[in-house]
C-alpha cells in the first residue's frame, strides 16, 4: 500500500465518502459486456447453485440447479450455461478481423476487431469459473457418462477466461470489486472492501450506507450460512418451486449493482494506454479462437516446465508494463512514484537544444537540459529517465547537484527529436517548462529464449512423458 | 471458584479448541481476547447481548458434507481411512466425546493409550496445553496414528484438493490447528515421540475419494511456541483488573460494555473473520488507523488516529520528534494529491 493511497483512505474516512485514487479509467469497458454472477453450494468443491447472467441490465437470465448434489442436474445446468454463454464468447470471432504488421512491417497477422468481456462480482467469482472450467473441460461426450458437446467447450472457454484474469491489465474477465478498488479508496480496510455492496455504497452513498450494506445480500459465490440454514435447506429438501424466486431475490441487488458499477466506471475518461492493453486482449482471444478451430485440445491440468516458465515471464512482463502504463496515463498514479523517489517533477532552467556530440564516428544530436526540482531525487549519474510527455525520448543523468531548496539535475537527451542534427521544434523541453521525469520505462522487453518442450533439461523434470488419460 | 472463572459469572464455560488457540496466537497482543477465552466466556452471546452480533454460523450443507466424508472414511473399522493412510496394522480406538465431569478420566485414558507402544489409530484423544499460564483441555477432532516409534497427527478436512492444489487459507488454517495438536502431544509424550509431519486427508478433485497429503508443520510449530510464550500470563492480567469486573452475559448491556472497556483490545480487520467480538471492537476503534488494516497504518507512518494523520498531512498539527519523518511524508503525499486532483492546497 502506497502512502498516497493510504492517505486517500484516511481522507475517505474523514469525509465519509470514497476518494478518487485515479484521474482516468485504467480498464477497458466493453460496449456489450456479459455480466455473470455465480453462486455455489457450500461445502462442495465446485457445485453450482445458480447463475444470473446476461448482456442487458433489463433482461437478467437465471439458471438454477434445484438439487445441487445431483450429478445429472449439475450437467444439465452446465449445458444450459454453455448454451447461454458460449454463443456470446464465440460471436466476436465472426465480427471481422484487422491486419497487424509484425516483424517491422515485413509480415502481417490478423486479429479480431473485438473480443468478449465477462464481468463477475469479485475475485471469488473468477475462481469459481476457473474451477468450473477445470471440472468440465475434460468431460467426455461419449462413453459411460456422456455430456453434451457444449459442456467441455464451455470448460475450455472458462479456463481461457480465468487464465487471462491472472494477467495484470487484462480486461477479458474483470471483477467489479477490483475494478472499483482500482479507482476509489474507501475509509475501511481492504478486507471489508471485498464486499461489493459495501464498497459500492462507499462510492455512491457514503459510510453509513456502506455499514448497512454489509448486512445485505452477498455477491457470491459463497452464500451466507444463515441463508443456507434458514432459506435454502428447507427449499431444497422440499424440492420447492419457490427456490427460483428465493435465489432471484438474493442475486438481483448484486445484478443491479454490477451494472451500476460498470456505468459508473464508464463515466471516467479512459487512460491513453488502455486501448493498447485491449489490443493485447484481442490478440490472445484471436489466438484462442484459432486454437479451438484448428486443434481444440483442452488446456492441460498443469503446465509443463517450459510452458510454465514462459507463462511466468509473460505475467511478469504484463505486470511491469501495466504498472508503467498506469503511471504514464495518470498523474495521480505517477504521484505514488514521485513520493517513493522513482519520479520527480521540476522546471527546466537551462537548455542547449543544438548540442552535438562529435566524439564518436559520426556526430550525433545530444541536447542537454538542467532541471531544478524541490522533490527528493533518488537517481544517480548514468541513470536513464523518461518523461510521460515525451515517452520516446531518453534522458541520461549526467550529474545531480544539491541546491538550497532541492537539486539541479543535468540531463543529456537522445531520441524522439527527428533524424536531422537539428531537433524538431518542441522536441527538446524549453526553459521554463514543467517536466516530470521517471526511472519507469515503457521500453520493449525482449522475451527470454526457452527450449523446446522436448528439450526440457533434467533440472526441470526432463522432457514431458506422454500425457495421462484425460479423465477426471 | 477462582478469579478467572468468576469473570464468566453463572454461565457454563466454553472450552478451548485448536481453532481458538490458533486465533489467540494470531493476535497475541489482544488482552481482551486472552482474558475472555481464559474465562471461557461465550463471546457469541456476549456480542449479541451488547448489540454487535457477528455471523459465525456454519452452513448446514458444509457440515453435512464434512460429516459424510468423515463417516465414509471411518466406516467398517476405518477401512477407507486405513487404505488412504496405508495403516493396515493395529486397532482403532475411539475415545469419544463426553461431559465436563469425565474430562479427567478421559484425559487419563488418553495418556495411557498414547504412551502405550501398540500400533494403530486413536480417535478423539483429550489433550491439554498450557496457554497463558493456564492448563486448558483441547477437544481435538483428530486421529493419532502410531507408526514405529513416532505418533503422527491425522486431520480429516472436507475441502477439496484439486490437481494437487487446495485453497491456501484452508490449508494454512489446517496446518496451524495440526501444529496445536502436535504441540499438545509433545507436551505429553516428549518432542521425539511426535512427528512434525502431519497427514491431511481431503477429498480429491470433484469427487469424495479421499487423498492423503503430508504437511510439514515445523514453521507453524515454532511460530506457535514463540507466540504462546509471548502471551502474558492471564492470571497477572486478571489480577490487574478491578475485582468487581464481570462478563456474566445475564448482566445488562451497558454494564457489559463498561466491563469490556476496562480490558484493552487490539483490533485489526483480520479479527472480523476469526473473533466473535470483532464487530464491537471495530466499532470501538473507529477512527484509528489500525482499523484500516496493518498495511495502511504502516504506510501512514504508524500514526495512531486518522484525525492525527490528516492534521499532520495538512500541517495543522505540529509533529512530535518521533513523528517528524512520518509528518514529512504525509505532507508530501498531501501536496501530490492536491496537485494531481487540481484541488486547492490545504482544502
Amino acid at each position: 500500500m502506497s502512502t498516497l493511497v493510504a492517505l486517500a483512505r484516511a481522507e475517505a474516512f474523514a469525509a465519509g465518502r470514497a476518494q478518487r485514487i485515479a484521474t482516468v479509467r485504467h480498464l477497458h469497458i466493453h460496449d456489450r459486456p456479459l455480466v455473470l454472477i455465480p453462486l455455489a453450494m457450500a461445502g462442495e468443491a465446485n457445485a453450482p447453485l445458480a447463475v444470473l447472467l446476461g448482456t442487458d441490465a433489463a433482461a437478467p437470465r437465471l439458471l438454477v440447479v434445484s438439487q445441487p448434489r445431483n450429478r445429472d442436474e449439475r450437467f444439465t445446468f452446465t449445458a444450459e450455461l454453455a448454451a447461454a454463454v458460449v454463443p456470446y464468447l464465440a460471436s466476436f470471432g465472426a465480427g471481422g478481423t484487422e491486419a497487424v504488421p509484425v516483424d517491422r512491417g515485413r509480415d502481417v497477422r490478423y486479429r479480431y476487431v473485438d473480443a468478449p468481456q465477462v464481468w463477475v462480482p469479485n475475485p471469488g467469482g473468477a475462481d469459481f469459473l476457473r474451477l468450473l472450467g477445470r471440472s468440465t473441460r475434460f468431460r467426455r461426450t461419449d462413453g459411460d457418462h456422456p455430456v453434451p458437446p457444449a459442456v467441455p467447450l464451455l470448460g475450455q472457454w472458462l479456463t481461457f477466461l480465468a487464465a487471462s484474469a491472472e494477467v495484470p491489465g487484462s480486461a477479458l474477465l474483470p471483477n467489479a470489486v477490483q475494478a472499483l478498488g482500482l479507482h476509489w479508496a474507501t475509509g475501511q480496510s481492504a478486507a471489508e472492501d471485498a464486499h461489493l455492496g459495501s464498497l459500492f455504497a462507499w462510492i455512491t452513498s457514503g459510510a453509513e450506507a456502506a455499514r448497512a450494506a454489509e448486512q445485505g445480500p452477498v455477491a457470491g459465490p459463497a452464500t451466507d450460512p444463515e441463508f443456507d440454514n434458514k432459506v435454502l435447506a428447507p427449499l431444497i429438501a422440499e424440492s420447492s418451486p419457490a427456490l427460483v424466486d428465493a435465489l432471484r431475490d438474493l442475486l438481483m441487488p448484486t445484478w443491479n449493482r454490477m451494472w451500476e458499477s460498470i456505468a459508473l466506471l464508464r463515466t471516467l475518461p479512459e487512460g491513453a494506454r488502455v486501448q493498447s492493453r485491449w489490443d493485447s486482449d484481442r490478440d490472445v482471444y484471436s489466438a484462442f479462437v484459432t486454437h479451438l478451430e484448428e486443434d481444440g485440445t483442452p488446456q492441460p491440468r498443469r503446465d509443463g516446465a517450459v510452458a510454465a516458465a514462459a507463462r511466468l515471464q509473460r505475467l511478469e512482463n504484463a505486470a511491469a508494463r501495466y504498472a508503467v502504463q498506469r503511471a504514464f496515463d495518470d498523474p495521480l498514479v505517477m504521484a505514488e512514484h514521485r513520493l517513493s523517489g522513482a519520479a520527480f517533477g521540476g522546471v527546466v532552467t537551462l537548455a542547449k537544444a543544438d548540442r552535438i556530440d562529435d566524439s564518436g564516428k559520426r556526430p550525433v544530436l545530444r541536447p542537454r537540459i538542467m532541471v531544478a526540482t524541490t522533490e527528493p531525487v533518488r537517481v544517480e549519474a548514468g541513470a536513464a529517465l523518461t518523461s510521460p510527455a515525451r515517452p520516446s525520448q531518453k534522458a541520461k543523468v549526467i550529474s545531480v547537484t544539491p541546491t538550497a531548496g532541492g537539486s539541479d539535475v543535468l540531463l543529456e537527451l537522445s531520441g524522439g527529436m527527428g533524424r536531422k542534427l537539428v531537433a524538431e521544434p518542441g522536441s527538446v523541453p524549453a526553459v521554463g517548462e514543467h517536466l516530470l521525469l521517471t526511472t519507469l520505462s515503457e521500453a520493449y522487453r525482449p522475451g527470454a529464449a526457452f527450449p523446446d518442450p522436448a528439450d526440457t533439461p533434467w533440472t526441470h523434470g526432463g522432457p514431458p512423458t506422454a500425457p495421462a488419460s484425460l479423465s477426471d | 471458584m477462582n478469579r478467572i472463572d468468576r469473570l464468566r459469572g453463572t454461565a457454563a464455560g466454553k472450552r478451548h479448541n485448536a481453532r481458538t488457540v490458533a486465533a489467540l496466537t494470531g493476535n497475541p497482543g489482544c488482552t481482551r481476547r486472552a482474558v475472555l477465552d481464559a474465562a471461557g466466556v461465550d463471546k457469541v452471546k456476549l456480542a449479541e447481548r451488547i448489540g454487535f452480533p457477528g455471523s459465525f454460523g456454519q452452513s448446514r450443507f458444509a457440515l453435512a458434507r464434512g460429516n459424510a466424508f468423515e463417516a465414509m472414511l471411518k466406516a467398517d473399522d476405518c477401512a477407507l481411512l486405513r487404505s488412504t493412510l496405508g495403516a493396515y496394522v493395529g486397532s482403532y480406538e475411539d475415545l469419544g466425546v463426553d461431559e465436563d465431569g469425565t474430562l479427567a478420566a478421559r484425559h487419563a485414558r488418553t495418556r495411557a493409550l498414547l504412551r502405550g507402544a501398540a500400533e494403530g489409530l486413536i480417535d478423539h484423544p483429550l489433550l491439554t496445553l498450557d496457554v497463558a499460564g493456564q492448563t486448558v483441555f483441547l477437544e481435538p477432532d483428530l486421529i493419532t496414528h502410531r507408526t514405529g516409534a513416532q505418533l503422527q497427527v491425522v486431520e480429516i478436512k472436507s475441502f477439496a484438493i484439486i490437481d494437487g492444489q487446495a485453497d491456501g487459507t484452508a490449508v494454512s488454517a489446517a496446518a496451524v490447528q495440526a501444529a496445536v495438536y502436535v504441540l499438545a502431544l509433545r507436551q505429553l509424550l516428549g518432542d521425539d515421540a511426535v512427528s512434525h509431519e502431519v497427514v491431511l486427508v481431503c477429498p480429491e478433485n470433484f469427487s469424495l475419494q479421499p487423498v492423503a497429503v503430508v504437511l510439514d508443520v515445523r514453521k507453524q510449530l515454532s511460530t506457535l511456541r514463540r507466540q504462546l510464550s509471548r502471551l502474558a500470563s492471564v492470571a497477572d492480567l486478571v489480577e490487574a483488573l478491578p475485582s468487581s469486573l464481570s462478563f456474566d452475559v445475564e448482566l445488562p448491556a451497558p454494564d457489559l460494555v463498561s466491563a469490556l472497556s476496562s480490558v484493552d483490545a487490539r483490533y485489526a480487520p483480520e479479527c472480523l473473520s476469526s473473533c466473535e467480538l470483532s464487530v464491537y471492537c471495530r466499532h470501538e476503534s473507529d477512527g484509528d488507523t489500525a482499523a484500516l488494516g496493518r498495511p495502511v497504518r504502516d504506510a501512514l507512518g504508524g500514526v495512531e488516529t486518522i484525525g492525527e494523520v490528516l492534521a499532520l498531512a495538512s500541517g495543522v498539527a505540529t509533529p512530535t520528534p518521533e513523528q517528524a519523518e512520518a509528518a514529512a511524508l504525509l505532507r508530501a503525499a498531501r501536496r501530490l494529491r492536491d496537485e494531481a486532483l487540481s484541488r486547492p492546497a490545504g482544502s
